[in-house]
């Protein structure tokens, strides 16, 4: 099972190659059934997130790279929340130049005009502002940071 | 992915269960394809990327919704041939979601009006008794937090704004205003899934979304058109003659190179 969690622990979402499906919380579960095939579940970040596809071909192509004959099935509960991105998950994606996501619960935090703290990726300052909410792709918004002018993503929570 | 694990529904009869679930997409569905016309066309750079993000986002939430409607349904049902194959008196999307891209006010307008019905509908459906439903619902109104709040900014900033950005947003909303009724006159298909705890009930919905809606308008220092008369006929596939030409363009690819895949 070691060898299983570290197959899908190579396999990223494309947009963010940095961040393994693993630490990213995709991965709700895997395990061997008695035919020998690997079910390996997964959940979208967004609904309509492209990368999950590709996330599932990858997942086969890697587990029988290994010798594993797999199946991949999507999961859509419990939603996928941002507070399933792991310690290291958060560490990569800042150093990669994403800011990672702050805390909790921002759905209800979205409604409100609650103005968080974002650090600046590139210097580390937090005299940043937000330029929109929604950025590059489904899950990050774009900032600005104000001291050193270097736009960033930023991840969103959910 | 043809895989999906979704969770069948055998309490009610699954073809009127597999109904209901198309007409919620309907909305989602029209909207998200008026939204995705603005590709490459928005305002600004960030404008044209939100309306556009709010666009995938609808259009992941369709396809959650057809591929559980497809599988109550029979084998040669699929997600594509019920977004792609039904005639235009086969949707039930309500009037408001296919009125044209007229001006961003226009834009916005419309937005606004839908996402403040839709999060009052998912925090509903949060509650139905079908389990796929709960977990779409769940999902998707996350992402509809964001929508609701990108629209009703947008709306105050125009309605508060200049004089002409004042000028433009009430005549959005005063053109747009007869059509929201529609949103929570229930049709009797929703009114039996009401009856089995699937559906929302909305006419429970009502006061709550006009609440919202006269709450953020006035905030928008704009005037709440006075409800005299109000459009409707979606929810009974009766169009207004945008819904042809939308379908024109998004079943395109399907009619002339049937089953035709990516
Ligand atoms: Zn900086």
């Amino acid at each position: 099972m070691k060898n299983i969690a570290n197959i899908l622990r190579s396999v990223s979402d494309p947009e963010i190659p940095v961040l393994s499906i693993m630490d990213m919380g995709v991965v709700r579960d895997y395990s061997i059934q008695a035919s020998g095939e690997v079910l390996v579940k997964i959940t979208p970040t967004y609904s309509g997130c492209p990368a999950m596809d590709m996330i599932a071909v990858e997942i086969r192509a890697a587990l029988e790279d290994a010798g594993y004959q797999s199946k991949v099935e999507l999961v859509l509960a419990p939603a996928w929340t941002s507070d399933w991105i792991t310690e290291e998950g958060r560490a990569a994606l800042e150093k990669y130049g994403i800011a990672p996501p702050l805390e909790a619960s921002a759905d209800k935090r979205a409604l409100l005009d609650d103005e968080r703290i974002v650090k600046c990726t590139n210097c580390g300052s937090t005299n940043t502002k937000m330029v929109s909410q929604f950025g590059s792709t489904a899950c990050k918004a774009l900032f600005k940071c104000i001291d050193c002018l270097e736009p960033f993503d930023y991840f969103k929570c959910i | 992915m043809n895989n999906e694990q979704l969770i069948i529904n055998n309490a009610v009869d699954k073809a009127v269960l597999a109904d209901y679930i198309t007409m919620l997409s309907d909305n989602s569905m029209i909207l998200g394809h008026r939204l995705s016309e603005l590709c490459g066309h928005g305002p600004s750079l960030e404008t044209d990327i939100a309306l556009t993000n709010i666009s995938l986002d609808l259009f992941g939430q369709v396809r959650m919704y057809l591929q559980y409607a497809a599988q109550l349904k029979d084998e040669e049902t699929t997600e594509d041939t019920l977004a792609f194959l039904r005639y235009p008196n086969q949707y039930r999307n309500v009037l408001l979601v296919e009125q044209p891209n007229t001006d961003f006010a226009y834009i916005i307008a419309r937005q606004f009006f839908f996402d403040a019905y839709h999060a009052l509908l998912l925090e509903e459906l949060k509650q139905s008794t079908d389990e796929t439903i709960r977990a779409i619902a769940t999902k998707s109104l996350k992402e509809v937090s964001y929508h609701q709040r990108f629209s009703s900014e947008w709306l105050k900033r125009l309605g508060d704004g200049t004089d002409i950005s004042h000028e433009k947003m009430q005549a959005a909303v005063d053109h747009l205003y007869p059509y929201i009724s529609e949103l929570c006159e229930a049709s009797p298909l929703e009114l039996e899934m009401q009856a089995t705890g699937i559906g929302a009930n909305l006419a429970q919905l009502k006061a709550a979304y006009f609440e919202r809606v006269n709450s953020v308008l006035e905030e928008a220092t704009l005037t709440i058109p006075e409800n005299k008369w109000t459009q409707s006929g979606g929810k009974k596939g009766i169009h207004t003659e945008h819904l042809g030409y939308i379908l024109a363009d998004f079943q395109y690819m399907q009619r002339v190179y049937p089953g035709m895949e990516w």
